[in-house]
């Protein structure tokens, strides 16, 4: 088994969550995604901490960020694929 | 044999134990725990409490801020948090002190209730020294007492587990809440009380979490309860919550909305429905199963208030490594964030991080977390425990008059 830098919950989710210490820019990821077993590859833009999350797909200002198969908020400053998806990028729909 | 040990632990689906050691009580009820507890009313009888504690070995005080000019519903959640406190089956003996007779009075008769020896002392008219004398001696009585009690062989039913994640982050979410999950799965069709809580935690994940009621009754019970709290969190809110939900340890660790940690919380519930929702501190009464419990999200009060409803063990995923424990109810902690499980070793019963490797799947961390759980039911000393936490985090709905 290949090592695993990225779990994907779900098949919808457009963001992954780094699983090893840290990702570097321009590394090549191998992502599992934990709903079907399947594996998928993304080549990092940003450095990625443990824990947090990388964007899947190419996000513009109002796009929806989807984990766990279900809406988890809004995208309020662009993201390109790759990149580091956090509170600089993302913001709640609720409060 | 350690070959099928290890084939065993490969492939999951260990056969669960059925029983676990714990101290019968009077009423029916088992404990995971023998405490003799000294009580206090209210704030100005901490003192005298906590010299009774330090005088007679083998008991300890409970002391808290509140317990005076609380009033309304406010009162109400206070009573039914002490009464609850005392009648939990972890606690052996109680005695209880209080500045004057009649609230003192109201706990001792409620605890009273379950049998088990509870005794009460005014500190009005007498001062805290004789308070202290009186009490002690009573207490010595009751340590003595309590110290011939045996553990017996229970039926896992007697297990009430109730769980709450504290300082999440997205391991939380991918590990240590589904592997809590999986344990409930395997453990309620064995008969056990579980709970969870979080009401403003579930926010963004609120309609799916109101889907999982057992009944259209507990459905609509749900959304009313989210959307009470809710209602009370925008009228009282001064700017977006930003600073306090997500909290800024769930920032580090990765977590960026409300609505991601939401659906990372309710992990927790595994594919469980729960059949009722219970008031802050209330019983349950529909027999075994899931119940959702009305709480805040900060950890020593929703603790609190599940010990105080009677749950005798308490399950505590955490992702940066929330440290919390509890005065009357063990907290097993877990955790899926490697830097945790090593930085922070002496908080973690159980490791779970060999998920995010794949070394280890859901299956295997739950059963992994059954045996962790029984163990510490049956009397092993809980990482909180030895370290000395004994949180007990009262619920102030308003202030007092």
């Amino acid at each position: 088994m290949a090592n695993t830098d990225i779990i994907i919950h779900d098949q919808k989710d457009n963001v992954g969550v780094v699983v090893i210490e840290k990702i570097k820019p321009n590394q090549d990821c191998s992502c599992w995604v934990m709903e079907n077993d399947s594996s998928v590859n993304i080549k990092s833009i940003s450095e990625i901490l443990l824990g947090h999350k990388i964007a899947m797909i190419d996000f513009k200002e109002g796009d929806t960020i989807i984990k766990y198969g279900h809406d988890i908020g809004k995208v309020v400053k662009s993201i390109k694929k790759g990149e580091h998806v956090h509170v600089h990028n993302v913001k709640t729909k609720k409060w | 044999m350690f070959m099928f040990t290890m084939l065993k632990q490969k492939s999951g689906s260990m056969e669960i134990p059925k029983s676990f050691l714990g101290y019968k009580r009077e009423n029916g009820r088992v404990g995971t725990r023998n405490h003799v507890v000294i009580l206090p009313v209210d704030d100005i009888s901490n003192a005298c409490a906590e010299a009774v504690a330090n005088n007679i070995k083998g008991t300890f005080a409970i002391p808290h801020a509140y317990g005076r000019l609380q009033f309304g519903a406010d009162l109400e959640l206070f009573f039914d948090t002490m009464i609850g406190t005392g009648k939990n089956p972890n606690v052996a003996a109680c005695v209880v002190i209080g500045i004057e007779p009649k609230w003192t009075k109201r706990i001792v008769d409620a605890i009273a209730t379950t049998g088990k020896p509870v005794e009460g002392f005014s500190i009005e008219g007498a001062g805290d020294i004789k308070t202290i004398m009186k009490a002690s001696q009573k207490a010595q009585e009751f340590s003595q007492w309590a110290s011939e009690k045996q553990r017996e062989e229970c039926p896992l039913s007697d297990l009430w587990i109730s769980v709450k994640c504290g300082e999440s982050d997205t391991t939380s979410g991918m590990a240590a809440n589904p592997a809590v999950g999986n344990l409930m799965d395997k453990l309620e069709p064995l008969g056990v009380h579980l709970c969870f809580g979080e009401t403003s935690e579930l926010t963004g994940a609120e309609k799916v979490c109101a889907s999982r009621g057992a009944t259209e009754e507990a459905s609509k019970k749900f959304m009313k309860t989210w959307s009470d709290y809710n209602d009370f969190i925008l009228k009282e809110a001064t700017n977006d919550l930003s600073e306090s939900q997500p909290t800024a340890g769930n920032i580090a660790g990765g977590l960026t909305t409300i609505e991601e940690k939401a659906f990372g919380n309710f992990q927790k519930i595994g594919s469980r429905k729960f059949i009722d929702v219970l008031t802050p501190a209330e019983e349950p009464k529909k027999g075994p199963g899931l119940y959702f419990m009305d709480t805040s999200s900060a950890a020593g009060e929703c603790l609190t208030l599940q010990a105080a409803a009677g749950f005798n063990i308490h399950l505590f995923p955490t992702g940066q490594g929330n440290i919390i424990g509890n005065a009357i109810e063990p907290v097993v902690k877990l955790t899926g964030n490697p830097s945790t499980a090593i930085n922070m070793k002496e908080h973690i019963d159980l490791d779970v991080s060999k998920i995010l490797k794949r070394e280890m799947n859901m299956d295997q961390a739950g059963d992994e977390l059954i045996k962790t759980t029984i163990r510490a039911a049956s009397g092993r000393l809980t990482c909180a425990e030895v370290l000395g936490h004994k949180e007990f985090i009262m619920t102030k709905l308003f202030r007092s008059a």
